[in-house]
């Protein structure tokens, strides 16, 4: 697929504004068995979806001006109020009123901790993290959940000590802009285009 | 810290009681490029039909609706594919519903029919799953899978589910394995016992004679996870009919009462929130206090070690059937072992030990047909299918599977549906020389366990001799 004519997407007065392709054909090939009979044929094409993020928008675009973004539940009628929510949870899932965002960044960087993790060398079709991929699950002070990420510099351990790091450079506006590291890790160490925040 | 009303807590109460009458299943394997799956699905329709000395034509007469689990429409690149299943096998114009609730698919396809007959809308209902993955490269398949994770905070870190599932092994490694060798060994043991059990299963697409060092060896998948640690990837599809009381008698002679209970649970681990564990039966209150002295990291529940929808599913199974103690109460299990170390963990979160302690349920042989540690009948078989790491794991048909396996066994005929060389034959398969038939002798109950992912759904079927039905709570 050329990059050129690659389709974009606008929202204009609440509306979607497909511009360029957003889907290839291509002939179908026959598969046979080692006698030569048929058995069945591909079906190639490419494709792209569109995607809306909602109520998370600012959590996306907060990753890419360096701030991590929770939610609160402020409703005071709610055996939840106060919790704080990382993953950002758009309405509290027990009383399902509107949370309010609020700036974990701070927090994060005084120091979270990992809670597991995983190293593996195994992927799916379209990943784009380098290889091996070090998850780690992390924990933060007054935070009931745990949310999960990647390593970027050395290596995990339960208990470690890692603050975030953003793609602020060329963020991708995905879950990937927003990365690991151990505590006093130097800025020259961290990957292309990521910073503190 | 979250907590639950007495109404959600509720024992289910049915209408009326239902039945098992039969069920089938088609040929399993990594790849089926000479059937579609349609074809597999007439297979084991066919197969359930002959098990009670019906036509298909038969007992397609008694069929009122149909529950059609399949998880995975991508793979197959088809959307409504169980109206073309429901259109080849000639069901039309019954009212049908497909089922998708990942790696427990089966298991909710079941729990869907069963509330169909208990309810009074049907007398005779088809459960059948089925599922396909080979018709697509394996990255793209870990691609398809990974998108069951959530699409903008989980897929895109590597696009690999197994990754999203280790954190968890990892976790309940470090502190209910303790990183021991003696745990690291007892994970290998039942991926010994499972792959061995499926040698004498024609079905099976995985059997295999290993030892305990042969899965040590085997290459890191996600440590501690090795490749056989892990389950199969499978085609292939099973079925089963459900009946009230009055269709099942004119169906068979020997109908088994079936209860089905579900449970829930996050389908981002990261969103789980800390809780009281609810109690089992065999449980008490104050058993887990020193949970976290005694496995430093383990007080938090259901964590990343815990599976909260297990743990319900049993919770409400258990009180529909009157089951106490799932060791003294069933005579046999069919476990999801999706992995080593997630069997282990299952045995905490449905009661048969407590937790922290799953390991010695291994340890103890009660979990082999014939305790390599007495010689004598194991407590609590599980798996004699080879469960998910050697028989099976074609997504939509595996809850359904254990079901069939489960039944029987009860039923005192798993060696004919096992032994016979035709069917051996008729799957391409070599019968093993010293192929064992591992009937429970006198089998009465037994549980199945159909499990999701990281834990977003998960279901306990329950099958019951009728003449041992156990003594039920009513209050």
């Amino acid at each position: 697929m050329s990059t050129n004519d690659r389709g974009t997407v606008k929202v204009e007065n609440g509306r979607y504004r497909f511009e360029g392709k957003f889907h290839y054909g291509y002939p179908n090939d026959p598969i046979r068995n080692e006698d030569g009979e048929l058995m069945g044929v591909t079906n190639p094409r490419d494709l792209t979806h569109v995607h809306m993020y909602g109520g998370e928008a600012p959590f996306f675009e907060g990753l890419g001006q360096g701030k991590l973004l929770g939610t609160r539940c402020d409703n005071s009628n709610c055996e939840a109020n106060g919790s704080i929510f990382i993953p950002f949870r758009i309405h509290c899932p027990d009383c399902l009123s509107k949370n309010t965002i609020v700036d974990m960044t701070e927090t994060a960087q005084k120091g979270a901790t990992v809670h597991t993790f995983m190293i593996t060398e195994r992927t799916g079709a379209f990943n784009t993290l380098p290889k091996p991929i070090r998850f780690v699950n992390v924990e933060f002070e007054g935070v009931p959940t745990i949310l999960m990420g990647y390593l970027s510099v050395g290596e995990p351990k339960i208990g470690m000590k890692v603050i975030p790091i953003f793609n602020t450079t060329n963020p991708t506006f995905t879950i990937l802009d927003l990365s690991w590291v151990p505590e006093e890790t130097n800025e020259t160490e961290l990957p292309e285009g990521y910073t503190f925040g | 810290m979250i907590k639950f009303s007495k109404r959600q807590l509720k024992t289910p109460k049915m209408q009326r009681p239902v039945y098992l009458v039969t069920g089938g299943m088609s040929k399993f394997g990594r790849s089926i490029p000479e059937k579609r799956t349609e074809e597999l699905v007439i297979d084991a329709f066919v197969e359930a039909a002959e098990f009670i000395d019906k036509s298909p034509a038969e007992l397609k007469e008694y069929i009122h609706s149909c529950y059609y689990g399949h998880f995975a429409d991508h793979f197959g690149d088809q959307l409504l594919g169980e109206s073309v299943i429901h259109d080849r096998l000639g069901l039309d114009p019954l009212g049908n519903v497909g089922i998708k609730t990942g790696g427990a698919t089966g298991g909710s396809t079941l729990w869907e029919a069963f509330k169909a007959v208990a309810s009074g809308y049907s007398d005779c209902v088809l459960a059948m799953g089925w599922e396909r993955m080979d018709e697509v490269p394996t990255d793209e398949g870990n691609n398809y899978i990974a998108s069951a994770a959530d699409k903008d905070w989980e897929t895109p870190l590597g696009h690999i589910y197994t990754g999203y599932y280790a954190v968890m092994a990892q976790k309940y490694w470090q502190v209910f394995g303790k990183e021991e060798d003696s745990f690291r060994q007892t994970m290998a043991e039942i991926a010994v016992k499972n792959r061995g059990y499926a040698r004498m299963n024609p079905h099976a697409q995985g059997p295999m004679d290993i030892t305990v060092d042969d899965v040590i060896n085997s290459p890191v998948v996600a440590y501690p996870l090795r490749a056989l640690d892990c389950c199969l990837m499978s085609v292939g599809a099973a079925c089963a009919i459900l009946c009230d009381e009055k269709t099942a008698n004119e169906l068979t002679d020997n109908p088994l009462e079936i209860h089905v209970a579900a449970g829930s649970h996050t389908l981002r681990v990261a969103d789980r929130r800390d809780m009281e564990i609810p109690l089992l039966p065999n449980e008490s209150p104050d058993q887990y206090k020193d949970l976290g002295n005694r496995f430093p990291g383990g007080d938090r529940y259901p964590g990343f070690t815990g599976f909260l929808a297990a743990r319900m599913a049993a919770y409400y199974g258990y009180r529909m059937a009157g089951v106490i103690d799932p060791v003294e109460d069933f005579d046999l299990v069919e476990l999801h072992d999706a992995f080593t170390i997630s069997d282990i963990q299952t045995y905490e979160d449905i009661g048969i030990r407590p937790y922290g302690e799953g390991r010695t349920y291994v340890e103890s042989g009660d979990c082999y047909l014939t305790n390599p540690k007495t010689g004598e009948p194991g407590k609590l078989p599980a798996n004699l299918s080879g469960g998910l790491i050697g028989n099976m794991h074609a997504v939509g048909a595996t809850g359904i599977m254990q079901a069939i396996e489960i039944g029987q066994h009860i039923w005192g005929r798993w060696a004919e549906m096992h032994e016979d060389q035709s069917k051996w034959d008729l799957f391409g398969r070599t019968k093993p020389d010293d192929w064992t038939n591992l009937q429970v002798d006198g089998a009465k109950r037994g549980l199945a366990i159909s499990h999701a992912g990281v834990g977003s759904h998960v279901t306990a079927t329950i099958l019951v001799h009728p003449d041992h039905q156990l003594e039920r709570n009513e209050s």
